[in-house]
């Protein structure tokens, strides 16, 4: 298969580029870090990868975008599935005093990502086939009071794509929403981790799985269904007084 | 954050940084206060403090390949990368690492840091036997590369040498073709000690050999245990060689430690050599199974309950093994205290790292259920084992004191030297290392 991966060095992407690598796939990597880029390109060629391009790419810079579509379709002729990975995980407090910060944080996670799914989009309508697999978070699926500039962002991509998956879908293009639960990366690392946090490891095996099977919203682990139906089920005058 | 080796004893509260590329990691170095020491971990694998330290640097994001040559069969990668992972690249392309320990979980830096050996060591040495080059971050922030025939003393002293030199960054490892991905396995039983010394003894033909104990048998059948001998070979069945991936079960949280007690270790040991002994039958098992039995249960260190254990592996010069290991098995089997881990291995001659562990004899690993009185009982293991010139393994001890690190191993002072040459302020620290006196007193 030809696979595109945006936030190629995030590390749920490394790790699923590396299963696709061991399935002998040809990837094409986008990533803001070069240095880290060209070390994966060694990686994955030595797990099995039949072919590795990359591009590096400031995912803010929306007007680039579809040039980075075009590369990858170029270099992959057709492109198969494309995986979204990249984001940050912004400073809530620091964000709600300084707007610039969190509009830097939205335009990451939420509008970067809808600018590349426009170009990716129109992409694989031409194509007539493919598959877009996007990471979001059980964080945009109530907006709580240490992460709601994260969580509206991840929000506005869900919601983009369950619109943009029946757009699709009479161009034989499926659309997976990825949702994560708590995930043990770099982006995390100054958390104390506990018994609910899972590996980038095992979120790569459910995404590998969830696009053969084409499964729709998906989420990892998949306890993370029933823990957000909770969640959401907590009305919201004790919702408001939560610290969680 | 609290962290434990793989025996979860010691408990400590360290800072643990997890650098996600190479700048990040000197970074870490150059910012250090100098007053901290640093250790680094690979994947928490060896079973007492020797990755504790006030902070520690996780290899956990040096996972990557850089370089597979398919015509030399040698394979470089960051130090993170894990024994796994290396068999997944390697087994279908029929090549096999030529030396792996009881657990494929490890990763190449830890292995390297302890000279990890295997089932094969009285033909093939050990881990670092096979490396062709590693390269190490020095104390200063600089890179150096070292091999058998290149800064050979810091080589030599970085292979074994628990960390303590600098922080390894990636291993070039010497590969091997083999037939397939299955082993040719059988077992023998022996009724004694004595029987077990001798089944070694006339096996040393095969490729592979290691022996399970029951230590808690007593008298006559002291030292019973069964051997079991490999070769690989080629599948019957013409399948291809494939990675083989397990079916794991996975103990979810610790289990009330009573539940390990003399009685129930009897009961199991007493089964486990019933058993094994009426299916002494050779065959073809997959490779995952013959050299990883206890990758299949993972975080199988929790069914010694919340306090941990502790894992005593000690090696005796070959012309006193007999006696050693009966006077210890008499000392273990007469507390009650063993459990159901307990490998007898022959060892080949030793290699030329100043710290490794194996050397020509035999060593016998116990495990044990961390209590309060179990520490007396080690400290009398200790003195047998020094009475025979013996010494412990670092990558599984959390409470060995200086006088029995100096004594077992006599080459410590060369080791101390070259360290004060490579990190002159004493950087680079475990708890281990400071509680058997070679790194706190050096400074």
């Amino acid at each position: 298969m030809n696979i595109m991966i945006v936030g190629a060095t995030s590390a749920i992407a490394t790790a699923t580029a590396r299963l696709f690598a061991e399935r002998r796939d040809h990837l094409f990597l986008i990533a803001r870090n070069g240095e880290r880029l060209s070390d994966l390109v060694a990686d994955l060629k030595v797990r099995g990868a039949q072919s590795v391009g990359t591009l590096t790419l400031d995912f803010d810079d929306f007007s680039t975008h579809l040039s980075a579509v075009t590369e990858a379709a170029n270099f992959l002729q057709q492109i198969d599935v494309a995986l979204l990975c990249h984001g940050v995980l912004p400073d809530q407090a620091a964000g709600e005093e300084n707007f610039k910060l969190a509009l830097n944080a939205i335009n990451t996670n939420g509008i970067s990502v809808i600018s590349l799914l426009t170009a990716i989009a129109q992409r694989l309508r031409t194509q007539g086939t493919g598959t877009i697999a996007v990471i979001t978070s059980v964080a945009g699926m109530r907006g709580r009071q240490p992460n709601f500039i994260y969580g509206a962002a991840k929000a506005l991509v869900s919601t983009y794509l369950q619109g943009m998956r029946g757009r699709l879908y009479e161009h034989n293009v499926h659309v997976i929403d990825i949702r994560p639960g708590l995930v043990d990366s770099p982006m995390t690392a100054r958390f104390e981790k506990g018994l609910l946090w899972t590996t980038p490891e095992v979120v790569a095996k459910t995404i590998v799985s969830s696009i053969t099977k084409k499964k729709h919203t998906v989420y990892v682990p998949g306890y993370w269904r029933y823990i957000m139906l909770l969640v959401n089920a907590i009305p919201e005058f004790i919702f408001k007084r939560l610290k969680f | 954050m609290e962290i434990t080796g793989w025996g979860r004893f010691p408990k400590v509260t360290a800072d643990v940084h997890e650098p996600v590329d190479f700048s990040s990691l000197q970074m870490l170095l150059t910012n250090n206060n100098p007053a901290t020491k640093l250790v680094a971990r690979g994947a928490g694998r060896s079973y007492g403090d020797s990755a504790l330290a006030q902070c520690v640097i996780s290899s956990r994001f040096m996972d990557n390949f850089s370089t597979l040559d398919e015509s030399n069969l040698t394979i470089r990668c960051g130090a993170g990368v894990t024994l796994d992972a290396i068999l997944r690249v390697c087994v279908p392309r029929g090549w096999f690492l030529p030396v792996v320990p009881g657990t494929s979980h490890v990763s190449v830096g830890g292995a390297i840091a302890a000279d990890v050996h295997g089932k094969n060591h009285h033909v093939d040495g050990t881990f670092c036997d096979h490396l062709t080059a590693i390269t190490l971050l020095l104390a200063n922030g600089d890179l150096l590369s070292c091999s058998p025939s290149k800064n050979q003393e810091i080589f030599h002293a970085t292979c074994g040498g628990m960390g303590l030199t600098g922080i390894i960054i990636d291993a070039t490892i010497q590969l091997r073709a083999v037939p397939g991905a299955f082993i040719q396995s059988h077992s023998l039983v022996a009724n004694n000690l004595r029987e077990c010394f001798e089944l070694f003894e006339n096996n040393q033909g095969n490729h592979y050999s290691v022996a399970w104990l029951d230590c808690l048998a007593r008298g006559p059948a002291l030292g019973r245990s069964i051997l079991f001998l490999g070769d690989h070979i080629a599948d019957r069945h013409k399948r291809p060689a494939a990675y083989q991936t397990r079916l794991g079960i996975t103990v979810p949280f610790n289990t009330p430690g009573f539940l390990l007690n003399r009685q129930s270790m009897t009961l199991f040991n007493n089964t486990y050599f019933k058993l094994k002994r009426r299916a002494s039958k050779p065959a073809t098992v997959k490779y995952n199974s013959f050299f990883f039995p206890l990758d299949n249960i993972a975080n199988w260190n929790r069914l010694y309950g919340a306090k941990g254990f502790l894992q005593y592996q000690f090696l005796v010069p070959k012309d006193s093994a007999y006696e050693a290991i009966a006077a210890v098995l008499h000392k273990v089997a007469k507390s009650g205290k063993g459990s159901f881990l307990s490998v007898l291995k022959k060892m080949g001659p030793a290699n030329k790292n100043y710290l490794s562990f194996p050397a020509s004899g035999f060593t016998l690993a116990l495990d044990f259920k961390f209590e309060r009185s179990l520490l007396p009982l080690l400290e009398q293991l200790d003195e047998i084992v020094l009475a025979y010139s013996g010494r412990l393994y670092l990558a599984k001890d959390a409470r060995m004191n200086e006088k029995v690190f100096k004594a077992g191993y006599p080459q410590w002072e060369k080791f101390a030297e070259i360290k004060r040459k490579v990190d002159p302020k004493g950087l680079f620290a475990s708890l281990q290392s400071d509680r058997i006196g070679l790194t706190d007193a050096l400074y």
